[in-house]
């Protein structure tokens, strides 16, 4: 039998020699990538060298369906953009449209748009967070703080109908106003907010493997974030306060006041830090919104793109061939191009709109967040654990549909 | 700044290659020719006043008409601390659809100019690793010419008529 | 001698002879039954509908109810195949990979429009539904489809596993089904 202590001359140069890499395949469908992208990993030991990434498993062509669709059929299409907070995306593109046409929205529509826009919020950051929690092995956060995204999706239901992929609201503002039922359901979530997400909140902000495992795990400075075209609350965690709701206010952002939280070292922690108080700020905005919310019209005064109410269209003229035209999309577009961005909850979505005319955009471009910061990827796991990268790209929180788009 | 003393400033700095400077929806475009995209971007970039040094977008539109320049190239950057936009465009022919790369400048442009080659077809000079990141590798058109239909070709359960098309 | 003794039970039992201390009944029913209430399965969410899956699978919709308590991301290791989302053309040869790795019996449960169907993406890029490239036996249509869906959808495969025939998977009917995927 051979002596094990004694390695043979071979056996020991193996074992010495220094540039060993493997190569490691992550993904396309592994349980911890949020989503179908693939990592080929060089690694060395337990340590990762280099990156190189494959995305594009789930491109469904966009763009290029956004060229053959009417402009309110192109609201679904956004819905699948970034499913988790489908509601911001919605009224981004709206924004959008009324940009182009110049329509100015109520006050009171601008209001719900706030609620409903940092409820989204709240559920995107709600499932990056409670995830991060799953990735590290612990599953309860996830548990107790996803039924609270149930009771959000209740309120979606009761504005739209629909839970996840929402098609919220119209060019011009809202279908129908709030009903008593919404008002019931928003009032609830306004009274039993808080004390969930401080229990999530004791679970983890002190928890010492918590802290361990996240604390300087694929960290970015500020520099290499703006140049690799980071926005949102991985910008925000690395110490830059952009934010698009304060440096171009839309939907009367500017009535209220908020705080940018910022972090310091662009790592796990503060990324996870900021959306934690972000959620708190969105629940103020929310608070504040709903308090305040004004008296007045639901809608903007937008007859080419708003279906006129139905008893109008039995008996007024007018308003049949108005909703002849909306619903057979013959509305005439006025011309021109058009750049609007929303803070979504991923970071600046962007909608670049060039229309001609046509009864469909010309075209149509999505600025991704998702998309651009995720070049980063590789830089910010190199050297570190295999594990580690594990947690950089769920804190990252990369959205398979808005990164293939 | 406002938009006519950042243009008066590349007038000086830039001369006649400012082919249009006009102003649409609160956004401050320019038309620059595609050889000096690459020495204008840089300019924009490093230049203490202007300062734009984030890219917020980068992407192209075809328009099959306008001969000779079928290709747009649309640039977004961004001023954050002055908080100003600014969009710049630049026109390439169909025949030799090349733009220099500007990687270099920013590193978030390596995948938005895959993209942008992936769908259209634009060739980058200088870019490390242009190949398809979209679609399938073995793709051998490029999808979002206006050329093209949207559906695939080769599916037969749909019956195109009863889809209206 | 049998007495008759009325048992209340929510699913239906198999039919046997039972006495004092003994139940006989069939073979394949009784791994029918066990079979039907321990699927578990390889979570293959690609998009939005698998953020509904992650609702059914959290405490209010509870998927482990029906025995899928410990999802498989390993093939070799789950019973039935849940494709939710869409799967575009780059996709589909992975997919493929992933069904010719899972042992039998294996079912697959097609979730949402985009993989029954391509959904409302009919474009250059998707895959028009996933029976293009693996045989499916439940549809679950929707976009995306409410978690009580996708528990009947489980439920309806927990109906096939419990009524299969043990000799099916190796017999012709089932060999030529995975002749026409060009599936070994």
């Amino acid at each position: 039998m051979q002596d094990l202590t004694q390695l043979t001359e071979q056996q020991r140069e193996l074992m010495q020699s220094k540039d060993e890499h493997y190569t490691l395949n992550l993904g396309p469908t592994h349980p911890a990538t949020h989503g179908i992208f693939q990592n080929i990993l060089k690694m060395d030991g337990e340590r990762i060298m280099d990156a190189e990434q494959t995305v594009g498993y789930i491109h469904r062509a966009f763009e290029k369906l956004a060229e053959h669709r009417p402009f309110y059929q192109i609201t679904p299409i956004t819905d699948r953009l970034n499913y988790c907070s489908s509601p911001i995306n919605n009224i981004g593109w709206h924004l959008t449209v009324e940009k182009l046409l110049g329509v100015e929205t109520p006050k009171r529509v601008d209001y719900l748009r706030i609620i409903i826009m940092e409820l989204a919020r709240i559920s995107d950051h709600l499932i990056c967070n409670s995830i991060l929690g799953v990735d590290t092995g612990a599953f309860s956060g996830f548990l107790y703080v996803f039924q609270y995204r149930e009771k959000i999706y209740e309120i979606y239901e009761e504005i739209c109908g629909a839970r996840l992929t929402t098609n919220i609201g119209r060019i011009g503002g809202f279908e129908r106003d709030l009903s008593p039922a919404a008002v019931q359901k928003i009032k609830n979530f306004i009274l039993e907010w808080p004390k969930v997400w401080n229990e999530f909140e004791s679970l983890f902000n002190r928890n010492r493997i918590f802290l361990d495992r996240i604390k300087g795990v694929g960290p970015i400075s500020a520099d290499r974030a703006l140049a690799y075209g980071f926005t949102g609350p991985n910008l925000r965690a690395a110490g830059v306060d952009y934010d698009v709701r304060v440096a171009k206010p839309y939907s009367s952002y500017n009535d209220f006041e908020f705080k940018i939280p910022v972090g310091y070292d662009g790592d796990t922690l503060d990324r996870y830090l900021v959306r934690n108080a972000e959620i708190w700020e969105s629940y103020k905005l929310i608070k504040n919104a709903f308090e305040n919310l004004p008296e007045g019209p639901y809608h903007a005064d937008v007859p080419e793109f708003y279906l006129p109410p139905k008893q109008e269209v039995y008996k007024n003229m007018e308003a049949l061939i108005y909703h002849f035209k909306i619903v057979m999309a013959e509305i005439d577009v006025p011309k021109g191009e058009v750049y609007h961005s929303v803070e979504g909850g991923n970071g600046e979505l962007g909608f670049y709109l060039i229309s001609d005319g046509g009864r469909t955009p010309y075209r149509l471009h999505f600025r991704r967040p998702s998309f651009i910061y995720y070049q980063a990827y590789p830089e910010m796991i190199r050297g570190s654990y295999l594990s580690d990268a594990i947690l950089t790209m769920s804190s990252m929180n990369v959205i398979a549909g808005e990164l293939d788009a | 700044m406002t938009h006519p003393e950042i243009v008066e400033k590349l007038k000086n700095q830039f001369g006649s290659d400012i082919l249009e400077a006009y102003e649409n929806y609160d956004m401050l475009n320019i038309h620059v020719p595609a050889y000096k995209i690459y020495s204008f971007l840089e300019y924009l970039k490093t230049d203490a006043e202007l300062n734009f040094h984030f890219l917020t977008d980068l992407t192209a539109v075809h328009n099959p008409f306008d001969e000779g320049a079928e290709f747009l190239m649309v640039y977004h950057l961004h001023n954050m601390p002055k908080n100003i936009r600014i969009r710049i465009k630049a026109s390439i022919p169909a025949s030799n659809p090349s733009i220099d790369s500007i990687h270099q400048l920013w590193p978030s442009a390596n995948w938005q100019e895959r993209e942008t080659f992936d769908f259209f077809g634009v060739n980058f000079i200088g870019h490390p690793n242009l190949i398809r990141i979209m679609n399938v590798d073995e793709m051998d058109y490029f999808p979002l010419q206006k050329q093209y239909p949207l559906e695939d070709a080769t599916r037969q359960d749909k019956n195109d008529a009863m889809f209206g098309r | 001698m049998s007495k008759e003794i009325t048992v209340k039970t929510i699913e239906e039992r198999p039919e046997g002879y039972e006495g004092e201390g003994y139940f006989l009944t069939r073979l394949d029913k009784i791994i029918g039954t066990a079979r039907s209430h321990s699927l578990w399965p390889l979570p293959f969410a690609t998009s939005c509908c698998g953020i509904e899956f992650m609702a059914a699978s959290a405490s209010n919709y509870d998927i482990a109810r029906y025995g899928s308590e410990r999802m498989s991301f390993s093939p070799r290791q789950a019973d039935v195949l849940m494709v939710m989302g869409t799967i575009a053309k780059k996709m589909g040869p992975i997919l493929k990979h992933v069904y010719e790795q899972m042992a039998e019996p294996r079912w697959v449960l097609s979730v949402g429009a985009c993989a029954c169907s391509g959904g409302i993406f009919d474009t250059y890029s998707v895959l028009q539904g996933i029976d293009r490239v693996i045989p499916v036996d439940v549809y679950v249509p929707g976009c995306p489809p409410r978690p009580e869906q996708i528990l009947e959808g489980i439920m309806k495969i927990q109906d096939l596993a419990r009524h299969e025939s043990l000799g099916r998977r190796n017999g012709q009917g089932y060999q030529s089904l995975l002749d026409q995927y060009g599936i070994e």
